[in-house]
């Protein structure tokens, strides 16, 4: 009857969504979910509960935070791994540029342009403490509410920690 | 209703599309500066400049790349790559000052880039080697000046 027609107009439907799609993800927002337990009990702690074990945690990722590259202290981000860029991390910035951390071993200043990363779990956590300050050009967006499992949905709170770092005068200036 | 928005999303469709191949496939570029003379002018240069290489890991030594600055990330830098992960690299460390010469290994994941003009440029020998999720596309097209018009050749080394 007309049935090119309606596939192509299916078609043109499924491109016209998926552009769009797409675009809104890249330039706003995105789902992701999150693997492994170096953000317990922030994202994935395991506990006995039955939704824990099944599935890995989905958060929602923001990305206007990539217009003008100003973060916070606390503040959970998505990044390409220094040593892999096709891998992504996900972590917490414990430091801003201008900032002194203190690691067991001794005191890092963070360089311009980069942040110190680790996860809140830190018994098992590949982060800054291994790679060293991150490059914010690495930043993917920022991980502001949990969407998956049902009771955990929230947002996502800063944390920090001021016994470790010590922070030029106004915290994300740079 | 209907009448708007029949035209609305060919519209957001349009601009959409521009976007991801703007992100994805290629993009224009302006430089400016002098630290990749003679390659590119002082006063600036439209460059054409695809994304693909860098996702799927094509580059090579001699290829000039773009990438965000590590110092500054909302600064997009245009330098030669110069070695990828795992390469030796011997650079001068002082060129305006002393002949000194010094080999590096560039560690996995990142790589090392220079300015052709040696004399007047920050690159990896000021803030070490970058990592490749830094790289943003390769340039390999001069648009304007129309004398320039040209492919961006690799320089041997």
């Amino acid at each position: 009857m007309g049935t090119p027609r309606v596939l192509w107009s299916i078609t043109k439907k499924c491109f016209t969504v998926g552009v769009i799609t797409l675009t809104v993800s890249d330039l706003f927002a995105s789902i992701v979910p999150v693997r492994g337990a170096s953000m317990s009990p922030t994202f994935n702690p395991k506990t006995n509960s039955l939704l824990d074990s099944l599935s890995d945690d989905r958060v929602l990722v923001e990305k206007l935070c990539l217009r003008n590259y100003k973060f916070s202290h606390g503040d959970v981000i998505v990044f390409s791994s220094p040593n892999n860029h096709k891998e992504k991390h996900v972590k917490r910035i414990v430091g801003l540029p201008g900032d002194w951390v203190g690691t067991i071993y001794d005191v890092v200043h963070i360089p311009e342009g980069h942040c110190w990363v680790e996860g809140d779990n830190t018994a098992s956590s590949l982060d800054s403490r291994s790679f060293g300050p991150v490059p914010l050009g690495l930043v993917k967006g920022r991980v502001t509410h949990v969407l998956w499992p049902p009771h955990r949905v929230g947002t996502v709170d800063r944390k920090t920690s001021q016994n470790r770092v010590s922070s030029s005068s106004s915290a994300s200036k740079f | 209703m209907g009448e708007w928005s029949r035209s609305v999303i060919p519209i957001a469709r349009g601009l959409c599309l521009l976007y991801l191949t703007n992100k994805y496939l290629g993009t224009t570029v302006i430089t400016y500066g002098p630290s990749m003379l003679p390659t590119l002018n002082i006063t600036g240069n439209l460059v054409l400049v695809e994304r693909i290489s860098t996702r799927t890991g094509k580059l090579r030594p001699g290829d000039v790349v773009i990438f965000r600055s590590p110092e500054t990330p909302r600064k997009i830098v245009c330098k030669r790559l110069m070695g990828m992960e795992g390469d030796q690299v011997t650079y001068i460390v002082d060129p305006k000052n002393s002949d000194r010469c010094k080999t590096i290994v560039v560690p996995k994941g990142h790589v090392w880039v220079e300015g052709d003009n040696i004399y007047n440029t920050k690159d990896s020998r000021n803030f070490g080697a970058i990592p490749y999720g830094l790289l943003q596309g390769r340039a390999f097209w001069t648009l304007l000046p129309r004398k320039d018009f040209g492919s961006l050749a690799p320089k041997p080394r």
